[in-house]
């Protein structure tokens, strides 16, 4: 069990290079290796780092992987996804609770355990899953959790828990060019060289690659205008924070075909004039951290990273460039390219105010190209095999491949490649869930689909995604979903701007008036309003969307608003004979008189 | 030739670089805000200052004006909106206007009078949040603050003394203080300081002024804010 007394704080503060810059990387260190971040601990960084304290509580307080107080020795956080919860997490969740005689939220009274929820963690197709002090355990069942339990109760080492339990598949389903062609590592970055920065922007283009993260901005544009923006260092940034609810593609790609990504962002440094890339790994992702520093390792040793690669040298000398990852630490928001990069500089991930956009002002406020795990594999692809080549997949619109993210109610979930433009009928037959009758394309954030319109096409020009497909039976109450996905971003907004910080706390206070049989037409039309309110004046993407899953299941399910609406008109937020509970409390009585008329 | 921009149907002439606010304002005209001052740095949290850019809507305050840009603001619709965000505001926190000191002289009040706002119109919230009067001769009063962050911009950037910061985040987000203690007086704050005067709530005020004028004399008991967007910045407008 780790002790205050062994977090080494100035060797943590050296490790990071006495950096502020480095802020979020020095506290989950000092998170991980304390089990906590106590508020003198805030005193000493600000003393180490030369840096005021309020600047570190700032950033300290965002992130939800961070706490001051203890979680004890072993932190369980239950992934509440509604996928998660429709493979049966809360019942699982309260069995392991009553197990282990404890509360959620609350650490046991022997400081052993704390149990709590979080936002999805990236294994939908492994759900229900949990993080233990960090590390991800998938397809949780009673069995495995009585084994959890017992390993708790004999308080052995999470290093000597059985590795079974950490494993994770790819379960790649369907094959394609990216998860299914071997890859040399290096042959990419050899026809770059050999074919030089301009000839492979041109493939680039050529391409007609566009941005896997979901925006879909044309990829050798961002490319072209950040090789062309003036400034001391241009940075290359891969974004793995992959926290959309139901996306998990990029942890098959960062598992299994890192060299991939990696190269993808060495071609992209070439053609952007780069000395340093960063890759942000959502802190989830916990458990790849040591197989990338590896990926990375072995680069290095092959000359495919660091000085001089491939010996290559032309009249600019040679091409030197690394990568450094960094960790998230619970944060969604740091998804968002510029709030992402506020967090590699060590603040809180509020986005910025663009433009300027991170191709002009990045990290450090240097030139930056931000571009998705998946849309890295890409360039390398098209950097070995020609641009062209990937052109002639999928749609005129819609270039490549895209990998889709299946779970919830089909047989077979995974990471399935198609060639853009499947459509959502053809995805549903391959996956086995021919009973559906809803699909969650592209995340909460993303688009609700009902069974009428399931020969629409994932592509660009019509559901774009970036990667998520949760499928819902005739079973399911699509008002829970929606209510799910409002808590979501209620949690995940950073606060910054009015419309979200206030809008989606107003959204899950209403969902939930509904849920207890206390909303009426009213509440329904309020929440119309507040949608209206986000898509227009919210800050970022995250407000713009975040009434989305509430408004489409609304227009689609209507059904599974009506059946719980009180009455039609007016019904009061304030539970008038709720708050005379204490009342009754303190009086002793519960007669009829100590009781509203219910009419 | 200056250049121009169009707003409201009234030609604005801009200097290269200035934000649309900055124009509107040099040119006279007011468009709603809150978390703009134009002493500090553009900061576009509040997003009252909404408006349409051709089309688009964006931040006035943190967008660049730009030659033949058609701006629009005074409509019903942003209106509409501008006051559901006010409306927002009052109901996150917790805002009695009749007991508070800055009554009269309070922007986040004369917006809500200069909108029309009549009720809260959503739930209130009812945070619990904490007053701290620790200090000798300044009072943190959260339950009022709006998180503009003009405090936190002043005091980093005018006082250099980083006395606050906001933590938190989501609906939680809170506004903090640089010391150990959590507390005021334990901070470097002083009552000269520019961040104790730039609070556009009542959320920071400096103690035994609360009543020097009387309410019913104070800046927005008579004039609308659109007249005098900044307290103590310029001279109201006559006539
Ligand atoms: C709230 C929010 C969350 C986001 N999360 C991610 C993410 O996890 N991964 C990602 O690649 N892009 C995410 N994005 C999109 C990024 O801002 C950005 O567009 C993307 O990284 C650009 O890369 P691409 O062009 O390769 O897609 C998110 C955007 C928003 C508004
Ligand atoms: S829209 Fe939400 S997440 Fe985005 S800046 Fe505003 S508060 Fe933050
Ligand atoms: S205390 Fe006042 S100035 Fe500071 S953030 Fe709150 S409302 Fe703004
Ligand atoms: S005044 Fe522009 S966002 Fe607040």
């Amino acid at each position: 069990m780790p002790e205050p007394d062994v977090c080494d704080l100035p060797g943590i503060v050296a490790r990071w290079h006495h950096d502020p810059t480095n802020l979020v990387q020095i506290l989950r260190e000092v998170q991980e290796s304390c089990g906590t971040i106590p508020s003198d601990t805030l005193d000493r960084l600000a003393a180490l780092l030369n840096v005021p304290r309020v600047r570190i509580e700032s950033t300290a307080s965002f992130y939800a992987f961070f706490h001051a107080e203890s979680h004890g020795a072993y932190e369980i956080l239950f992934s509440d996804n509604i996928i998660d919860r429709m493979a049966g997490k809360e019942a699982l969740k309260q069995y392991f609770c009553e197990r282990l005689w404890l509360e959620p939220r609350k650490l046991s009274e022997d400081g052993l355990v704390y149990v709590d929820d979080t936002a999805d963690i990236g294994l939908a197709d492994q759900a229900p899953a949990m993080l233990v002090n960090g590390y991800a355990i998938p397809s949780l069942d009673k069995t495995r959790l009585d084994l959890v339990a017992e390993l708790i109760r004999a308080q052995k080492p999470l290093a000597e828990w059985p590795p079974m339990l950490f494993e994770i598949p790819d379960n790649i389903r369907k094959p394609g060019p990216l998860t299914g062609e071997a890859f040399v590592p290096g042959a990419a970055l050899k026809a770059t060289l050999a074919r030089g920065a301009d000839a492979t922007l041109a493939e680039m283009e050529t391409s007609n690659l566009r941005g896997r993260g979901g925006a879909g901005f044309k990829t050798a544009t961002k490319w072209a205008s950040c090789r062309k923006a003036e400034g001391e260092a241009h940075y290359v940034v891969c974004n793995a924070d992959e926290g959309e609810p139901g996306t998990f593609k990029d942890r098959l790609l960062l598992n299994s075909h890192a060299d991939l990504v990696f190269e993808g962002m060495t071609v992209c440094a070439r053609v952007i004039g780069a000395r340093q890339g960063l890759l942000y790994l959502r802190g989830e992702y916990r458990n790849l951290h040591e197989k990338l520093k590896s990926v990375l390792a072995r680069r290095r040793e092959a000359g495919l990273l660091g000085q001089n690669i491939l010996g290559h040298t032309d009249e600019n000398g040679g091409f030197d460039f690394d990568i450094e990852i960094h960790l998230g630490a619970g944060a969604y928001i740091c998804g968002e390219e510029s709030a992402l990069i506020e967090s590699l500089e060590g603040k809180p991930g509020k986005p910025r105010n663009r433009p300027p956009f991170p191709d002009r002002c990045g990290y450090r406020n240097q030139p930056t190209v931000v571009n998705n795990v998946e849309t890295f594999a890409c360039a390398a692809k098209i950097a070995e095999r020609g641009g062209a080549w990937f052109a002639a997949l999928g749609t005129p619109q819609s270039a490549g491949s895209k990998l889709i993210s299946i779970s919830g109610d089909c047989q077979r979930p995974g990471v399935y490649e198609y060639s853009f433009g499947v459509t959502v009928r053809q995805i549903l037959i391959d996956c086995g869930a021919e009973d559906a009758h809803a699909v969650q394309v592209s995340g909460p954030s993303g688009t609700c689909i009902s069974f009428r319109e399931f020969d629409r096409r994932i592509a660009f020009e019509d559901l774009a995604t970036a990667g998520a497909f949760m499928v819902f039976s005739r079973e399911r109450d699509m008002f829970e979903v929606a209510r799910n996905f409002t808590h979501f971003f209620a949690h995940e907004s950073c606060g910054f701007c009015t419309p979200c910080r206030v809008g989606t706390s107003l959204l899950r206070n209403t969902m939930d008036k509904l849920a207890e049989g206390k909303g009426s037409a009213y509440d329904m039309n309020e929440m119309k309003n507040i949608m209206h309110i986000l898509r227009g004046m919210a800050h970022c993407g995250l407000g713009h969307t975040a009434a989305n899953p509430v408004v489409q299941t609304m227009e689609k399910f209507p059904e599974a608003y009506e059946k719980r609406l009180k009455r039609l008109d007016f019904e009061p937020a304030f539970d008038l004979d709720g708050a005379l509970a204490t009342a009754r409390l303190i009086t002793g009585r519960d007669d009829e008189w100590a009781h509203l008329a219910d009419d | 030739m200056t250049k121009t921009f169009v707003l409201d149907g009234k030609v604005i002439p801009f200097e290269e670089g200035e934000t649309i606010m900055e124009a509107a304002s040099a040119a006279g005209v007011y468009i709603p805000h809150l978390c703009h001052h134009p002493e500090f740095k553009p900061h576009g949290s509040c997003k009252l200052c909404t408006v349409s850019i051709g089309g688009r809507l964006g931040a006035a305050c943190t967008n660049k004006a730009a030659e033949g840009m058609k701006v629009e603001s005074e409509t019903a619709a942003l209106n509409a909106d501008r006051l559901a965000l006010t409306q927002m505001l009052f109901v996150e926190g917790n805002h009695v206007c009749p007991s508070c000191e800055k009554s009269g002289n309070c922007q986040l009040q004369a917006v809500a009078y200069h909108l029309g706002m009549l009720t809260p119109h959503f739930p209130h919230f009812y945070p619990a949040r904490d007053v701290d009067a620790s200090h000798p001769d300044v009072m943190l009063e959260r339950n009022r603050c709006i998180l503009c962050e003009l405090c936190v911009r002043a005091s980093r950037d005018i006082d250099g003394k980083n006395v606050f910061g906001i933590g938190g985040r989501g609906i939680k987000a809170r506004l903090i203080v640089n010391s150990a203690s959590g507390r005021l007086a334990d901070t470097d704050m002083s009552v000269t300081d520019r961040a104790a005067e730039v609070c556009p709530t009542g959320a920071i005020i400096r103690k035994r002024h609360g009543f020097t004028i009387p309410i019913g004399k104070r800046l927005y008991d008579h004039h609308d804010i659109a007249e005098v967007p900044v307290a103590g910045m310029k001279e109201p407008k006559r006539g």
